[in-house]
């Protein structure tokens, strides 16, 4: 739509009121959310459309980091899981799928279009039927209830490597023959040379990978079963949900849940660019 | 280092004796095969025994009797043939009625989400589009935010907004109106809406039976608790889908909609005849990604409670095999599933490349 559309004073108002309701029911539930989580519980629950808490309690938030008498929910120990297994995905997500897309972009090897073949074909593999499979693997090779089976699994993921690939076919070829002729290797020239060049595809797939894993839930579930290895999803899911007896204690859940928005959001709000472009090729998975 | 690192070094050809480079060839041939599957080597390894391997071992697994405890491959576990395939499909008896209300629910779920998000998004992209739009980034934020955060977080503050005494029922309250229980209310939408009209029971040729469910119960319409899901999802995976509008709008570019300003098409016009169409593969692109997504529902069932009436084949397929341990049962709902969802994958894939022959 163009200059047209608001060229009336009223149409171009409701245009806006419309804007205004929606970015409202958009950004609302968040608002009540930041607001629950300095209520105290019996606040929260009798008054919970309430925008100003009355008192200001910081119970929650004592609670979550661990000053309060209350230690039965380890908020710190699924904060630091989350951290230590999104940091770990991300970081093999990114070794892998740029090693893996250079090749698929620019090295001439036998049987290149079939490897290519074979990341599309797992790239249409919906992520829900994979919940059974993967727990029979972790079985299998002893990795169930460890760090290692939480990672491994998720890191081997085909649309990193489809999306490096995209960012070095836009490279042009000439830079590394270049580099070539002056006699580095293909390894090397690779390092210190094409991948510098493709650092957006890079911080791309990193935010991808790091909202990825920082959110995974269902599979999580299914690797684990020993509370040490909660993270703030299963954590919060199984606290939430009512097993861990949370009851009403909607701050905590709620203050709790903000605390394990905030990392991505900030991730957002710094790369607003390169999260979108990430978001829309993550979706473009099946 | 940076491209302008590189850029100076760049254009050096140099004139080589006619028979060098194709001898260089070979041997850069050879580097290359080597370094080629060196690269991709870990990857695929990985994808190997991460997805494929486990892909075929959870296949063999939903024709055996595994229990989850010992191992699959070697451990206490009888073949048992279509037997858990016959459960869910032909054996009239209550795991095909648990699996038939899950495809229910899940049918509902689609059949709601997938056109209100796919026109939400729509809709906000072409508001969002408007250039002389004041604040555009801010609403564009906005619509985008829910989309970033974890699935758990936002239905925790689902729960607590929709809960008997929550804040919905609150602001109804405030309208006059008593809103239901919405977690714990099983009654299916168009039931209730029959009801208002006074027809309470089933007519006698609804009580025919499809999958172990009659008529009746089939077009009960999605349950209440299920209505908040629905809200839950559309609300998430709207500014998803409207970024990818706007992407295709901005392709589109300025000049096709001066051109139809020129012919005095008004915006409604313009739409309909004009930017409908060119959004056509997008369209059918969210769409088809819509319809993968919401068959996979999960994470926001699991956190609402067991409840019969949100359960879906994801779900379900999940708990046979977690909580009741029938893992062959379990692993055949995936399969099941994975069909449904290539099928309709590839029905739309086929639409989208007719559309555009």
């Amino acid at each position: 739509m163009s200059t047209q559309t608001y060229r009336s004073p009223t149409r171009k108002g409701l245009g806006y009121a419309a804007l205004i309701v929606f970015a409202l029911l958009f950004i609302g539930p968040f608002l009540i959310q930041i607001v629950t989580a300095f209520k105290t519980d019996p606040d929260a629950t009798n008054h919970p459309l309430g925008l100003i808490p009355h008192p200001v309690s910081m119970a929650a938030w004592k609670r979550i980091f661990g000053y309060s008498a209350d230690q039965s929910v380890p908020f710190g120990t699924w904060l630091m899981n989350s951290i230590i297994v999104s940091t770990c995905i991300t970081l093999l997500r990114v070794f892998l799928d740029s090693l893996a897309g250079y090749a698929l972009a620019r090295l001439k090897f036998p049987g290149r279009r079939l490897v290519f073949a074979f990341v599309l074909v797992t790239l249409a593999v919906p992520s829900v039927v994979l919940l059974i499979p993967r727990f029979l693997v972790l079985k299998e090779l002893h990795l169930y209830n460890s760090y290692a089976g939480m990672i491994l699994p998720i890191a081997m993921d085909a649309v990193g490597i489809f999306l490096m690939r995209a960012f070095f076919l836009q490279v042009p070829a000439s830079i590394e023959e270049a580099a070539r002729i002056d006699g580095a290797g293909i390894f090397r020239t690779y390092w210190e040379i094409v991948l510098p060049l493709v650092r957006p595809g890079l911080i791309t797939l990193t935010i991808l990978s790091f909202q990825g894993s920082w959110n995974e839930f269902s599979f999580f579930l299914i690797a684990t079963s020993d509370p040490k290895y909660n993270t703030l999803t299963t954590g919060l899911a199984k606290f939430g949900g009512g097993s861990l007896g949370s009851g009403n204690q909607f701050p905590v859940t709620l203050g709790a849940a903000l605390l394990s928005t905030i990392p991505v959001a900030i991730l957002f709000f710094v790369f607003q660019r390169q999260f979108v472009r990430g978001q829309i090729s993550g979706a473009v998975k099946g | 280092m940076t491209a302008t690192d590189v850029r100076p070094e760049a254009p050096a050809p140099v004139p080589a004796p006619a028979q060098r480079p194709k001898r260089k060839r070979t041997a850069e041939d050879r580097r290359q095969a080597i370094a080629g599957w060196l690269f991709v080597s870990p990857a695929m390894i990985g994808l190997l025994i991460f997805m494929v391997i486990p892909i075929l071992l959870a296949f063999f697994v939903s024709f055996t009797n595994w229990d989850g405890l010992s191992s699959p491959i070697t451990g206490d576990r009888k073949f048992v043939g279509l037997h858990n395939y016959e459960q869910l499909l032909t054996r009239d008896a209550l795991t095909r009625r648990s699996f038939s209300v899950a495809l229910k629910n899940n049918f509902w779920f689609v059949l709601i989400v997938v056109p209100i998000q796919t026109a939400l998004a729509l809709w906000l992209a072409i508001l969002v589009n408007n250039k002389y739009l004041k604040g555009r980034s801010f609403f564009r934020t906005a619509f985008y935010f829910p989309a970033i955060t974890s699935s758990i977080a936002i239905t925790l503050v689902f729960i607590f907004l929709f809960q008997g005494g929550g804040a919905v029922n609150a602001m109804l309250k405030f309208l006059g109106i008593k809103g239901p229980n919405w977690l714990a209310d099983s009654r299916g939408l168009f039931h209730l809406a029959l009801s208002g009209v006074g027809v309470t029971k089933s007519p006698h040729w609804a009580q025919h039976q499809i999958l172990s469910q009659s008529i009746w119960d089939w077009f009960s319409g999605p349950s209440v608790t299920m209505v908040v899901i629905i809200i839950l999802v559309i609300w998430t995976t709207s500014g998803t889908f409207m970024l990818m509008f706007l992407a295709a709008l901005q392709n589109i570019g300025e000049e096709v909609d001066e051109a139809s300003d020129i012919d005095g098409a008004n915006s409604w016009q313009r739409l309909r005849y004009v930017t409908l169409p060119m959004l056509r593969p997008t369209l059918l692109l969210v769409l088809t990604l819509g319809i993968i997504g919401t068959w996979q529902v999960f994470d926001q069932i699991y956190l609402t409670g067991n409840n019969p009436a949100t359960r879906t084949p994801a779900f379900m397929s999940f708990d046979q095999s977690f909580n009741n341990n029938q893992f062959g049962v379990g692993s055949a709902i995936a399969f099941l599933l994975f069909a449904l969802i290539m099928t309709l994958s590839t029905l739309q894939r086929r639409l989208v490349k007719e559309e555009l022959d």
